[in-house]
């Protein structure tokens, strides 16, 4: 039993601890050194990097992410739970409804993005057949803002909240409905007194998932954003890249990653279900 | 008893994609009476307690409250509360929270009173800050008495409210709920597979089958005086020799000849089914059926194999009305 045990969990041990562990202790140990001048690093130990993410410049970046991750969770809440709602309680077609949430993984997330830019871009879809039809004359900016930044990131982790929602409503007792129903409440009351209480559980489950992409996008914020919309996840990119800043961008990385570690360790630690 | 009937089913029928799950169902329910739909799964009684509550939308017919339609009423809007068979209780909400959804949906701020009153009356005291992961299985089928109880519906609705309870208390809650709904005057309607329980609670039985109410009537009178081989059988074990039934405890069996006057079959006992206070004998006659004699236990010194008489008085067969 003990010998089973080990023989199907060492994959599993040997790609997390080589895979991930291994790295993160390389990430720690870089975010300590200096940046080499033409990149990667020289073994020269200083906590310069962690003291540099207190400048008012990086600490606007962190918050400026923290807080368009927080308005994409909310919208993604906001859409995501009346789509799981509707989808559990529609009977044979509920298959045929997740399957379509599901769609929009059948390309690449970089394709899809692509994909909005052509509507949105001056010359895009949309700007060209409003002028067509003569309601504008001016091509709405709708790229490169922060509004784009939002919509790329609303639509990319959308799905992701709603199939935990999905799952939680799926789960739930039927009959709770009924019963508030049959004690008076109807159906607003009931969606705020009963459904969204019951499956509060589910809520925290899906914004986490919407929440914690959201704060390490670099894709959406760097293609709809025009590299305007700086994000944490631009900032820590562009280190490795175009400043060659490893150490900083390790340092950025690791903060990066204890703030999210700190959320799910809170909401897993709540009482309930937490994570699906 | 009171007379007037607090709800009228007027030709209730109810169709689902490809069945009828109910065909025309007439019934009127006394105002303070304990009222049982009994009949096997799918005869159509759940359907119509969720007609009566409004979860479903009736096909054919009419369900009149108080002598009021209420077909076009939402289930938010009917006087009617039901207790659930899984008794969904709100599992974010407390014992006292659960009591009082009622009651505020209903615009009453002070709840205080009514909600002790009703704890008191189900014996939940103490219980009120617990959540329902926190209770045992009777504590929750009693909060969701309470929860139900404390709107003063003109009807309450209970679905199957004992089977999900372990069997020794659910004859114990029989006369606890027979003897509350007695006290708090409410009109109950249950449903129940079980003809025990709907004969040693209810004022009257309706019972179902097919999506029909086959006879409505007293316990004592569906029992003694079934309207068809269906609730004959279904109340409780029927003898049928020769197209007449009589009742296992109303069968004599002795080694002797019987009394002249009665109807007599001799058999030979082929199995002992020893039941504690009571023993059935299973025999099979010499035409072939099969009887089963009630007997108490200590008058019981038969054994399989032995030849014996059976017989009972013309006067306690079953007379069906043909």
């Amino acid at each position: 039993m003990r010998r089973l045990r080990a023989i199907f969990l060492t994959p599993a041990y040997t790609v997390t601890v080589g895979l991930f562990l291994i790295p993160l202790a390389i990430i720690l140990v870089y975010s300590l050194l200096s940046r080499g001048a033409y990149g990667g690093i020289v073994f020269d130990w200083t906590t310069e990097n962690y003291r540099r993410l207190f400048d008012p410049l990086y600490g606007a970046i962190l918050l400026r992410t923290v807080v368009i991750a927080v308005i994409t969770t909310a919208i993604c809440l906001a859409l995501g739970f009346p789509l799981a709602l509707f989808i559990s309680q529609s009977g044979a077609r509920k298959n045929l409804y997740l399957q379509l949430v599901m769609l929009p993984f059948w390309t690449s997330f970089l394709v899809r993005t692509y994909a909005w830019m052509f509507l949105l871009r001056d010359t895009g879809l949309i700007n060209t057949a409003l002028q067509s039809i003569g309601l504008i004359h001016e091509p709405l900016p709708l790229l490169y803002n922060d509004g784009a930044v939002l919509l790329g990131l609303v639509y990319g982790h959308l799905p992701f909240v709603v199939l935990p929602l999905y799952a939680t409503l799926e789960r739930m007792d039927k009959s709770l409905i009924e019963a508030s129903a049959d004690l008076g409440a109807g159906p607003w009351t009931t969606l705020f007194t009963v459904i969204l209480p019951v499956s509060m559980p589910g809520v925290r489950a899906a914004a986490l998932l919407a929440f914690i992409p959201s704060l390490g996008a670099f894709l959406t914020p760097d293609l709809l954003g025009g590299g305007k919309t700086v994000m944490a996840g631009t900032l820590i990119q562009n280190q490795f890249t175009t400043a060659r800043d490893w150490p900083f961008g390790s340092a950025v990385s690791l903060v990066l990653m204890a703030v999210v570690m700190l959320m799910v360790w809170r909401v897993v630690r709540t009482k309930g279900e937490g994570l699906v | 008893m009171p007379l007037t009937p607090v709800l009228e089913l007027a030709n209730l029928g109810k169709e689902f994609p490809g069945h009828y799950a109910l065909k025309g169902v007439y019934l009127a329910i006394d105002t303070g009476s304990f009222f049982a739909l009994l009949g096997p799964s799918g005869c159509g009684k759940t359907t119509t307690l969720r007609l009566i509550a409004g979860f479903e939308e009736a096909t054919t017919g009419d369900i009149r409250l108080n002598g009021q339609s209420i077909l076009h009423l939402r289930p938010y809007e009917r006087n009617v509360t039901t207790v659930f068979q899984s008794y969904a209780l709100f599992p974010h909400l407390t014992v006292r929270g659960n009591i009082e959804f009622g009651l505020r949906r209903r615009g009453i701020r002070d709840t205080a009173k009514p909600v002790r009153e009703v704890i008191e009356l189900v014996q939940l005291e103490g219980k009120e800050d617990r959540l329902p992961a926190q209770l045992s299985g009777g504590e929750r089928q009693r909060v969701a008495l309470a929860r139900a109880l404390v709107v003063r519906p003109d009807v309450l609705l209970l679905d199957e409210p004992l089977a999900a309870l372990d069997p020794q208390l659910r004859k114990q809650l029989r006369a606890e709920l027979k003897a509350l709904q007695r006290r708090v005057g409410v009109t109950f309607v249950f449903v129940t597979h079980d003809q025990e329980e709907a004969l040693s609670m209810s004022d009257r039985i309706a019972v179902m089958r097919g999506g029909c109410v086959e006879q409505v009537g007293s316990p004592r009178d569906l029992y003694s005086a079934p309207a068809t081989r269906f609730v004959a059988g279904f109340l409780g074990a029927v003898n049928w020799v020769d197209g007449s039934g009589v009742r296992p405890e109303l069968t004599r069996i002795t080694r002797e000849l019987a009394p002249p006057e009665v109807r007599t079959f001799p058999g030979r006992v082929e199995s002992i089914m020893f039941l504690g206070n009571l023993v059935h004998v299973e025999t099979r006659l010499t035409s072939g059926e099969r009887v089963i004699a009630e007997v108490p236990a200590g008058q019981s010194a038969f054994a399989p194999g032995d030849c014996v008489h059976l017989w009972w008085r013309p006067a306690d067969e079953l007379r069906l009305p043909q």
